[in-house]
């Protein structure tokens, strides 16, 4: 799928994704040795929107598996259609119980869910298994089989393998440490905060209305609020979105009631407000 | 495209040094970072690095103990750099010029010359080496921090809002400095003994590998930042735990009653319904110098739990005691100042400085007695070093009668546990007492000891 390393960052780039060397690097190399890839990483730095830009940088179709909690096999392999089965038994014609039952039990009774879906076929895929961290440990030893050998098996049918291999993205916030089991068929990404420079690019990509002083300065903030030990960190999400909060409030430069104003934005507890506030030596009566 | 000879030797034992730190790696892994060294080429040593990341490590502390390994094992050079440093006022100069710019290329140039120039020590081939912390001493780079500010401001480099944030900004580039510093003192000290013996001793282990009694102040701040995300672990397992706990046993009266509308036959078997009683738990924390670190520590751990139980109440101890509740409920906004508000707010000593187990316990059991009852657990959290006096066991004994459990989480190696003055073999005759040294050694205790 990609030539080199340098390949992954430019095209991840023309649709709208900046990634960082590491991005890019584990990216390469999950195509390259065909491993799926685990990403982790706080929330709102781009694991999923990095599935995403893969999916449409290779021309795939997106197959996403979100897990919750009690999200089982009929959920995320695949099901039999019982209705349209009972439908075809009263409907039988004169036929003899073996015609009927090798009859019911075939593809066209098979409801096929994300995992299933994602092996199937011969168009290209990018396989998306957001939150893993979210199902139960039973789903880990299912995904087990799909990651490790890309097949799944079906008793009324037999084991059905890929004939293309997807490309398999996992995320993970990490609310659960998942099993070493599962973490050794993958490859490991952490995504972080990105640095000042990367982080300044994808707000101009993303605010283009922004001048490049005041995304120099909204940046430089971020990474001193990310300096300081709050509860909930301001992510690359919220860094956009105070961008274009600033852009909406027609602000040229940064000052202290704008900033005031628009804490809010970027902070997401009244603790970590009053926090930072006293830390950039914010007026903090007036906000009370 | 071939593999250099030497580089399976060198990866191989990469992946030794690495699971000498308690990194689990298997086989399979290392088959995949020898692929995918083949796939990235040597060309850009920055891609080797997250290569091997990525197929090596299988979460996100290791890293921190896989970059050092990773910058001995594929060092940036060998030996000394080709040009000497001219003298210590030069550097400083071009340390100041990089500083401004934040060039981070230049800077990594400049440690190497830096500990060339100023970090060796020793001429005997046994007892030579090179020091990060005599290059730093010598250089003094945080005296740098007016000059570089006054440099960006007069370049107009900043100004306007984000003006306030400059020195923590350059306080920052600064730090990164020390950091490259170390890094080239230690490829420097590997080259002359042997990378595997640095790597087994310079590389600072993961956070929650180290003793709570030797932690420096920057692995404490660590710990502290991992409270919430290990404590959401751990909720999460007391949950499924309780789950468990709540299937299984069948209500017999109730089944039976519902088996009358079918004629007898049970159908549906009743569970017996638990009452969802929460427990609630007592925590008597040690909080004297010596073991301060592992006290705060599991105070705010237990604190960010508080809602997995109908009460916790928390007292703090050195040779007299007090509850600390009130003050912890309100610092979890700033952990770090929760010991100095513990000592400015709590009654701790009496006539002496010393920590007392037999006094303190006896306090508690006087005066909080009533915070103990049948549904309470209560931690202690100490080295039961009682300074010679009288470790008042029958104070001990009359705690364990009353509570339903009672454990002692203790910070010290067992194997130490009864020399000179601890306590420690007769509390644990009543108690239940386990050894607690590290971050990882508790969160396993405490999924394993808290109540459900």
């Amino acid at each position: 799928m990609f030539t080199s390393v340098d390949d992954v960052s430019a095209r991840l780039a023309e649709t709208g994704y900046l990634a960082s060397p590491a991005v890019a690097t584990t990216v390469f190399l999950a195509d390259r040795l065909g491993k799926p890839l685990l990403v982790e990483g706080p929330a709102g730095v781009g694991k999923t929107e990095l599935a995403k830009a893969v999916a449409e940088v290779a021309g795939a179709r997106l197959v996403r598996l979100q897990c919750y909690e009690g999200v089982d096999e009929s959920r995320a392999l695949y099901e039999w259609n019982h209705a349209k089965q009972l439908l075809r038994i009263s409907a039988g014609r004169d036929e003899t119980w073996d015609e009927t039952r090798t009859d019911i039990f075939s593809e066209e009774f098979l409801l096929t869910r994300p995992l299933l879906t994602a092996i199937r076929g011969d168009d290209p895929k990018v396989l998306l298994i957001d939150e893993t961290d979210k199902a139960d440990v039973e789903v880990e030893g299912l995904l087990l089989e799909v990651l490790s050998d890309f097949q799944v098996t079906v008793p009324e049918l037999g084991t059905i393998a890929a004939t293309r291999r997807p490309f398999v993205v996992l995320t993970s916030n990490a609310s659960r440490e998942l099993s070493e089991a599962l973490r050794r068929r993958c490859l490991f990404l952490h995504i972080g905060f990105p640095d000042e420079e990367l982080e300044r690019r994808i707000v101009r990509l993303k605010v283009p209305g922004l001048d490049e002083a005041l995304a120099r300065s909204v940046v430089r903030v971020v990474g001193a609020l990310r300096a300081m030990d709050l509860r909930k960190l301001p992510s690359v999400a919220e860094t956009i979105d105070w961008a274009r909060t600033l852009l909406a409030l027609g602000a040229d430069t940064l000052d202290e009631t704008v900033v005031q104003a628009s804490l809010g934005v970027l902070l997401k507890h009244q603790d970590d407000v009053l926090k930072a506030s006293a830390k950039l030596d914010l007026d903090t009566l007036g906000a009370l | 495209m071939t593999t250099p000879a030497g580089v399976a030797e060198r990866l191989t034992s990469l992946v030794g040094a690495l699971r000498a730190h308690g990194v689990r790696i298997g086989t399979g892994e290392t088959v995949d970072a020898a692929q995918a060294v083949e796939a990235l080429g040597f060309a850009d040593r920055e891609l080797l690095r997250e290569g091997l990341a990525a197929t090596l490590l299988h979460g996100t502390g290791q890293r921190q103990v896989f970059d050092p390994v990773f910058d001995l094992y594929f060092p940036r050079g060998v030996g000394g750099p080709e040009q000497k440093a001219a003298g210590r006022d030069d550097l400083r100069e071009r340390l100041a010029a990089a500083l401004t710019a934040n060039d981070h290329v230049m800077m990594g140039r400049l440690a190497v010359e830096a500990v060339d120039g100023f970090g060796g020590y020793g001429s005997a081939p046994e007892s030579d080496g090179w020091s990060s912390y005599q290059t730093l001493e010598r250089l003094r780079p945080q005296t740098l921090l007016a000059r570089v500010r006054d440099n960006i401001r007069s370049q107009g480099g900043s100004s306007g809002f984000a003006d306030r944030l400059l020195e923590d900004e350059i306080r920052q580039r600064i730090e990164a400095f020390r950091a490259l510093v170390a890094a080239e003192a230690r490829r420097r000290v590997a080259e002359r003994r042997g990378r595997d013996e640095i790597a087994r001793r310079a590389v600072t282990p993961t956070a929650d590998r180290v003793d709570f009694l030797f932690a420096g102040k920057a692995q404490l701040a660590e710990l502290r930042r991992a409270v919430q995300p290990l404590a959401r672990k751990l909720a999460t397992r007391l949950a499924a735990r309780r789950r468990r706990a709540s299937r299984g046993s069948i209500d017999l009266r109730r089944t039976l009653r519902g088996s009358l509308s079918t004629g007898g036959v049970p159908m549906k078997p009743v569970l017996r319904r638990r009452r969802p009683v929460r427990p609630e738990l007592v925590l008597l924390c040690d909080v004297s110098g010596s073991v301060s670190g592992f006290s705060d520590f599991t105070m705010l751990l237990v604190q960010a739990l508080h809602d997995q139980f109908s009460k916790v109440r928390v007292f703090a101890f050195v040779n007299r005691i007090d509850e600390v509740t009130g003050l912890l409920e309100r610092g979890t906004a700033d952990p770090e100042g929760l010991s100095a508000r513990i000592e400015a707010e709590a009654t701790l000593t009496g006539y002496h400085g010393s920590s007392d187990y037999g006094m303190a316990l006896g306090e508690f059991a006087e005066r909080y007695g009533a915070a103990v009852g049948p549904r309470t657990t209560v931690f202690v959290l100490g080295d039961a070093r009682t300074n010679m006096s009288d470790p008042n066991l029958p104070a001990v004994r009359q705690i364990a009668g009353r509570a339903r459990r009672v454990y002692w989480l203790n910070p010290e190696q067992r194997s130490r546990w009864g020399t000179g003055d601890s306590a420690a073999p007769d509390y644990a005759e009543l108690v239940e007492m386990h050894e607690c040294r590290t971050a990882r050694q508790l969160s396993a205790l405490v999924a394993r000891l808290l109540p459900v």
